[in-house]
């Protein structure tokens, strides 16, 4: 097996509420707690092992907006279990989730150094390295129903734009939707062949820009709009 | 990168130790100092021996969780960390019996057979820690400035030529002859002065991933409209830094008055007249060259991580 998600930059809207959901479950979770700092002062901060961050590609008038889940793409060449001195870092075999074993890391920090994506933080309270599990303490939950034994933040995304599921498997969604959506990998260029995919932005017209002239009556627009809309 | 000064410290003392004690068992087995017998060279093997235990020392003042330190020794077939680590701590044993052996010979000035083997093997192991210390570096794709030949290079350079001068103050305070010596510091200073131009016209040169391959966007301009945090994160504190780039370039002219030329010219002096009071002075000025050529070496790296916010 070869576990991972696909993240839809399409419909991804930057809502965080992955992100949210991610750290609500995470800090209780294997490899909780997710530390905060100063979470009621000046500039608080803390563990994650989710972010977005939203970014403006191409230049007004063909500008659009493109938001960016990131969290481990559990590489298959995973730099960050290659460079890790005391063997805390691991990928596991069986569906090559990469883990971090908190008795024996020592946090020296050469993890986080050797990863290109930012998926890994040190935890000052504990003094070790932390990352995303994939939430491994969820998928394989058998308390769990079927359909709940995904990730956290693939369950709580309104949008649907994230997805999780078996690479190795030609035939699961994953598989099919990096297929069908021309899926691709982040920085590809370093060889760390992560398994994690994002679906690029569908090309879709622009928007109409409207010269500043006289418009065309309200319900002319409006019966536009629905003829668009609804398909008979 | 964020300098730490535990890393800095680490590596600059470590590395002149290291380097002080290849080139005293080379050339106090190749004979070429004359006056350097058994008991001088005890003096700078112990001398080279407390900066580099100084050195590993301090490295581990940057260890978040320093109790799981001991397990860094099982990873030597993947992780050039456990690989330093390992021939450092190998380093101690051979090296004491080296000096019993020094200790042993200071009357009769000859060394027994182990004494000698044990001299060479821990010149090699004192080799091997400090290109390992390179190679963490260098073995880093996530880091470009980093990823390079050129950066163990250096650091082998560097320690062998700061172990050279502090040689030559040693020397120099035993009332050894200093013509050999101070010739050798001229040349190595030389050497890695240029090396390290070398390094820095390399890293001018713009390279690594960009925002574009980062999102597969590879044609359009990309720029951050937010980072998704209201404060800087573990992320920023650790990989970007907020240096001016003219007190870098500051930086890199200090790095060669202070750590290569005024030390060279000194070594000239030495090398004419065997002042003994310059040595001490070339010491001091080129380890806190060090301390700033290692300063910028993290400063001036710049981690893949700093293109996802648009650095």
């Amino acid at each position: 097996m070869k576990l991972g998600l696909v993240i839809d930059l399409d419909t991804c809207v930057g809502c965080h509420a992955c992100v949210v959901s991610c750290k609500q479950w995470n800090t209780s979770g294997t490899l909780g707690a997710l530390t905060d700092y100063d979470p009621y002062g000046k500039e608080p901060n803390g563990v994650a092992f989710n972010r977005v961050r939203s970014y403006e590609v191409d230049e007004y008038p063909n500008n659009k907006t493109v938001n960016m889940p990131m969290s481990c793409m559990h590489c298959e060449t995973a730099e960050c279990v290659t460079v890790c001195p005391t063997g805390a870092s691991f990928k596991r075999e069986e569906d090559g989730i990469v883990l971090v074993d908190q008795d024996k890391c020592m946090g020296c920090n050469l993890c986080s150094w050797a990863c290109p994506y930012g998926a890994r933080e040190l935890d000052q309270a504990s003094g070790t390295m932390k990352k995303c599990t994939l939430c491994v303490d969820r998928i394989y939950d058998m308390e769990l129903s079927e359909a709940e034994r995904q990730p956290a933040c693939v369950l709580t995304c309104p949008t649907r734009a994230r997805h999780f599921g078996d690479f190795d498997d030609p035939d699961s969604n994953v598989s099919v939707l990096v297929r069908e959506r021309n899926g691709l990998q982040s920085m590809p260029e370093l060889g760390y062949n992560p398994v994690n995919h994002y679906l690029p932005p569908r090309p879709k017209p622009n928007a109409p820009i409207h010269d500043g002239g006289q418009l065309e009556p309200l319900t002319d627009r409006f019966k536009k709009w629905l003829n668009k809309v609804v398909v008979r | 990168m964020h300098p730490a000064v535990s890393v800095i410290l680490f590596t600059v003392s470590s590395g002149a130790g290291f380097g002080l004690i290849l080139m005293t068992i080379a050339l106090s087995l190749m004979g070429w100092v004359p006056g350097m017998g058994p008991g001088q060279t005890l003096v700078a093997i112990f001398t080279g021996s407390v900066l580099a235990t100084i050195g590993l020392l301090s490295s581990t003042a940057h260890l978040a969780n320093p109790k799981n330190a001991w397990r860094a020794f099982f990873r030597f077939r993947s992780s050039w960390l456990s690989r330093e680590g390992i021939f450092a701590v190998l380093f101690y044993p051979v090296i004491l019996v080296y000096m019993i052996g020094l200790w042993l010979a200071r009357d009769s000035g000859s060394l027994p057979w182990w004494g000698l083997l044990s001299g060479l093997v821990a010149s090699l192991l004192a080799l091997a820690t400090v290109f390992c210390t390179g190679m963490i570096y260098a073995s880093l794709r996530t880091i470009p400035q980093w990823n390079s030949a050129l950066v163990p290079a250096n650091y082998l350079l560097l320690a062998i030529s700061s172990g050279t001068v502090i040689l030559t103050l040693i020397a120099a305070l035993q009332g050894i002859e200093l013509t050999v010596l101070s010739g050798l510091s001229l040349v190595l200073l030389v050497i890695a002065g240029l090396a390290k131009l070398l390094y820095y016209i390399w890293i001018g040169k713009p390279q690594g991933p960009t925002l574009n391959t980062a999102m597969g966007i590879t044609r359009a301009k990309i720029k951050i409209l937010e980072s998704g945090q209201s404060s800087r994160s573990f992320l920023n504190k650790e990989f970007s830094n907020q240096v001016p780039a003219k007190t870098v370039k500051r930086m890199r002219w200090m790095v060669y008055l202070v750590g290569f030329v005024i030390p060279a010219v000194l070594m000239l002096v030495v090398f004419q007249t065997s002042l003994t009071v310059l040595p001490l002075l070339a010491v001091l000025l080129l380890l806190a060259g060090l301390a700033i050529e290692r300063w910028l070496f993290f400063v001036e790296a710049r981690h893949v991580v700093n293109v996802f916010y648009g650095q």
